[in-house]
């Protein structure tokens, strides 16, 4: 699986994260699929209702308003982005433990680098795997 | 009577909890999953007495959680 995401979307991702510091940023991610193209349409900046710099929760009154907003545009839920304030784009123990959709794309992002580290995954039966990410330029219109 | 389930009008018989549709809309791993009915949400220990009635918008949510708090990774 090989996941397509505009660096204009990785720049809001990057900029929501920032706002949110010290605590992890989230959000959800909806677009398209093509075969074993995954194609990023849209990224929803929302909040984590832990405030804190260790863990995260999607609001679910924001999680049900952008499914709402995904179905009125024709996008397909692709799955969620998180950030690690000060440690690696790598899914922790606790990430995989509350990774209960195996059929969602699991972004993370890292704000421990400058410039910021985004890598995307995959996790099911207890155990992440890495995947393609490309970073389209911000005129890419695909 | 018609529910709309994840934005689709199905119908089912009268009578139906949210426990009830769950099993019917086989969703997996439904202990983490949230269930609004008409945009409220319903407390999970309450799937089994809630009852839908005709006309119905119901969206099932999975929880979306983690995090780096034990800063152990794969």
């Amino acid at each position: 699986m090989t996941i397509r995401i505009r660096q204009a979307d990785c720049d809001a991702m990057a900029a929501h994260a920032r706002a949110a510091l010290p605590n992890e940023a989230c959000g959800l991610i909806a677009g398209r699929q093509d075969g074993a193209l995954q194609y990023i349409e849209k990224v929803y900046l929302l909040t984590n209702t832990d405030q804190s710099r260790t863990h995260f929760s999607i609001d679910p009154r924001e999680h049900l308003a952008a499914v709402k907003d995904m179905r009125a545009h024709g996008l397909s839920p692709l799955g969620n982005f998180h950030s690690h304030p000060e440690t690696p784009a790598r899914p922790s123990q606790e990430d995989i433990r509350l990774a209960h959709d195996p059929k969602a794309t699991y972004l993370i992002l890292s704000l421990a680098e400058s410039p910021p580290v985004l890598h995307a995954f995959h996790i099911e039966n207890a155990a992440a795997s890495p995947l393609r990410l490309e970073i389209s330029p911000y005129t890419d219109e695909r | 009577m018609t529910l709309t389930v994840a934005g689709q009008p199905k119908e089912y018989d009268a009578g139906l909890t949210v426990s009830k549709l769950i099993e019917l809309e086989q969703v997996e791993t439904p202990m983490y999953v949230t269930v609004s009915v008409n945009d409220a949400f319903i407390p999970s220990d309450s799937f089994e007495t809630a009852a839908l009635h005709d006309g119905d918008s119901v969206e099932f949510l999975y929880f979306m959680g983690g995090g780096a708090c034990d800063g152990v990774y794969q």
